[in-house]
């Protein structure tokens, strides 16, 4: 079997079916057939990232139907192309897909009674569309899968509380402008260039020189802000707060590490693969204008996720913030912004699922995730703590974690630009990181009355009172996934330069500028 | 005024379809962004989505031309021959690539087929959203957005933050000084006065015996923290047991 790469999306599009028939069957089985069916998914994205590093071009292409490229041009039928980017991405997606549905047990079944079925066949349809957006290599292609994700993405949401359908319903009006936008954006290109895939239209608009043409740049402003809207960056975060926040527990792991991230991967592919990096960079003024507004978007998603009072919103608004540091990597246009920016998709998504990880514990046991429950919970639960300040130490961007390189690369990138006021905003905002942790640490570590006093004696006593301190650690199936994502953090950490290195490989096909010059 | 190179010309005769499409994103935009009615609000993304649609279907139209259907004459091996057998013979040949100049008559049907896609897409959300409003107007006794607001906010106010319910009970002997907080506190009990009539409007399909609509509705009910706690555990273990039966 050589074409792995379709069987990425087969086996959560079969698992999806197989749950949402077999609803009426037996409920159990779900459960198992959500984790097979990533199991199989994981397996075949290593597989297909295996090929695409061993293969001379890097890349591994399947086109559907048999419209084989010796026989018709490209653009005659829709590809599925795997670079090194875009594998890479599948296999975070469906990582982080398979830790969710092993977590899964507990929070479904108490959240969605008598839903399981479909809440699974929803979530495994999700997977497939996200792991679709990062693998297709067709523009159209690109659109319907973004809408199969957000589709299953609204149904997840409003699976939890009535705010959450509230919370819903601005994120339908606000997705569907942002995608729309975007099918408009391809119907420019389409006019333009005559093919829908996106290597296609790149070797169109070089081969014409089609840079100073207005329906271009209209095309690639309705693109860039549809995907800006998709990925909530902060004058259009407005849907994603409460949207996270109100969701049920399995949701929120799943959507706030994924979804956000593969939009940036798509704004990525965009700017490189279909516009090209001459066109993006070098014939508009986003790069001008572009990392103002990062500044802007992360200077306010931090103000106001110190505000937060709950660790979901909390987090929530540190989501809005990581977009900002991803969308300033790539608009300070160099080498190693882009690096850092690519880096970072990946290790933020395994730190934010390390923390949703935690969050939904602490919600489980607790019933709240407000910042007052958590008095003394680190006598309480351990491992749940330390798995989850893992993830916070990697979003402050402490060594041994995967944020401290992808922020390093970041930094790397504003320096070698000399754009002064990305870094200053990366340093401020990491401050702003430290306090909201730390802050977190002393509430849960120490008995801290409202007003922020502690109530303990020192020398051991903590002023918790023997209650509070008994040891009660989560369920197994919730535990182990939270440990299994905080140790893929401190992996993927000290692995850095192993995935770096295929980053740079799938670089140096663009001319990018690496601020060296050796005159 | 419409003489060759004038705007009136470009943008009503040229370009019309551009026109009328900006026209008709513009109006769902607005629509989306400024109504208050959240079935408005869906009826301005119906809008901005055809929208869409119009400008994907013009640009494949050509002047004078017909369907992409192919036609037994653009066939060689079918030009002579009598026209019943035809469907045979292009089942038995194959098509033909075709000539620049035979393939002109042709409209581009690419936009089209990428425009059943589109509705399809179209008509999923639609459907989705209008039951997400169907479970807001369940949940809150409105679609009117500004109404709703109020109703979420008050709710916070309550609850201190969606789940953390023990908080205003905490937080009142702290915060003491804070006028605010207390002036908040008394317009949100005016509010939950006046939203008596309302409320006691709405028992009417919950008091229904359980149908499975009635169910489904029941037990989104079960969550809403807007309710006082008596009344929602009583409603609250009932339906759980016929629902789970149903299912089966």
């Amino acid at each position: 079997m050589t074409d792995h790469i379709i069987w990425i999306l087969l086996f959560p599009l079969f698992g999806a079916v197989l749950c949402a028939l077999s609803g009426g069957l037996s409920k159990k089985i779900c459960y198992p057939v959500s984790i097979f069916s990533m199991l199989g998914s994981v397996w075949a994205s290593v597989c297909t990232l295996i090929q695409a590093i061993e293969s001379p071009v890097h890349e591994v292409s399947y086109i559907l139907g048999g419209w084989s490229l010796d026989l018709y041009p490209r653009g005659v039928g829709i590809e599925f192309r795997a670079d090194l980017l875009g594998a890479l991405i599948a296999l975070v997606v469906t990582g982080v897909g398979l830790i969710v549905s092993l977590y899964s047990k507990v929070p479904v079944q108490r959240e969605t009674p008598g839903k399981e079925p479909m809440y699974y066949a929803l979530f495994l349809l999700q997977i497939t569309g996200l792991a679709g957006i990062a693998l297709t290599g067709d523009a159209f292609n690109l659109y319907v899968l973004i809408e199969v994700a957000a589709l299953t993405g609204y149904g997840l949401i409003a699976l939890g509380t009535n705010r959450a359908a509230a919370a819903t319903f601005n994120y339908i009006i606000l997705g569907t402008i942002g995608a729309s936008l975007y099918l408009l954006g391809v119907g420019y290109l389409y006019l333009k260039t005559g093919t829908l895939n996106m290597v296609g239209i790149r070797e169109v608009i070089e081969s014409q020189a089609l840079y100073d043409s207005p329906s271009m740049q209209v095309a690639f402003v309705l693109v860039l802000l549809g995907i800006l809207i998709k990925m909530a960056f902060f004058p259009f975060h407005a849907w994603l707060p409460n949207a996270y926040c109100h969701a049920p527990t399995t949701t929120s792991c799943l959507l706030a590490p994924l979804v956000t991230k593969v939009m940036i991967y798509v704004m990525i592919r965009m700017v490189l693969t279909v516009f090209g990096v001459e066109f993006s960079f070098e014939s508009t003024w986003w790069t001008e204008v572009l990392p103002w507004l990062v500044v802007v978007a992360i200077v306010c998603a931090a103000v106001m996720a110190l505000a937060q009072r709950d660790i979901k919103k909390m987090l929530a608004y540190l989501i809005v913030a990581e977009v900002g540091y991803m969308v300033g990597g790539v608009w300070i246009y160099n080498y190693y912004g882009l690096i850092g920016s690519i880096f970072h998709v990946i290790s933020d998504a395994c730190m934010t699922l390390c923390l949703f990880l935690g969050a939904g514990i602490i919600l489980e046991k607790c019933k709240t995730t407000h910042f007052d429950g958590l008095r003394g919970l680190f006598a309480k639960m351990p491992l749940t703590m330390i798995g989850f300040f893992v993830g916070g130490f990697s979003i402050i961007g402490l060594p041994p974690t995967c944020g401290f390189f992808s922020k390093w690369y970041l930094i790397t990138g504003g320096m070698v630009s000399e754009r002064w006021e990305y870094m200053i905003t990366l340093m401020f905002s990491t401050m702003v990181m430290v306090v909201l942790f730390f802050r977190l640490i002393e509430r849960i570590h120490l008995a801290v009355d409202e007003s922020g006093k502690n109530l303990g004696k020192g020398h051991g006593d903590l002023g918790l009172n023997a209650d509070q301190t008994r040891f009660d650690e989560a369920p197994l199936s919730m535990l182990i996934p939270l440990l299994l994502a905080a140790s893929i953090v401190i992996i993927v950490g000290i692995y850095n330069q192993e995935v770096v290195n295929q980053i740079e490989v799938f670089l140096r096909a663009y001319d990018l500028p690496t601020g060296v010059n050796y005159q | 005024m419409f003489e060759e190179g004038s705007i009136f010309n470009q943008l009503l005769v040229e370009r019309l379809n551009y026109f009328i499409y900006v026209v008709l994103l513009l109006i769902g935009l607005w629509a989306m962004i400024a109504k208050n009615n959240l079935i408005k609000k869906l009826i301005g993304m119906s809008v901005f989505q055809t929208a869409i649609i119009l400008f994907y279907v013009s640009i494949g139209v050509k002047d004078g031309a017909t369907i992409p259907i192919y036609l037994p004459e653009h066939d060689p091996h079918a030009s002579h021959l009598p026209l019943e057998s035809n469907a045979s013979e292009v089942g038995a040949h194959g098509p033909q690539v075709l000539e620049a100049s035979l393939v002109s008559s042709y409209t581009n049907p690419l936009p089209h087929v990428l425009m059943l896609t589109a509705i399809v897409v179209g008509v999923a959300t639609l459907g989705l959203a209008l039951s997400v409003c169907l479970r807001i107007y369940r949940g809150y006794g409105t679609v009117e957005e500004d109404e709703l607001l109020e109703k979420l906010e008050q709710m916070d106010g309550q609850t201190g933050g969606g789940r953390g319910r023990r908080r205003p009970r905490k937080r009142s002997p702290r915060r003491n000084t804070q006028e605010s907080n207390q002036s908040r506190k008394v317009t949100s009990a005016e509010k939950s006065g006046s939203q008596k009539p309302n409320s006691s409007r709405r028992p009417n399909p919950k008091n229904a015996k359980p149908k499975p609509s009635g169910e489904s509705l029941n037990k989104s009910e079960t969550k809403d923290e807007n309710r006082p706690k008596p009344v929602r555990k009583r409603r609250k273990s009932p339906p759980r047991k016929p629902r789970e039966d149903s299912s089966q």
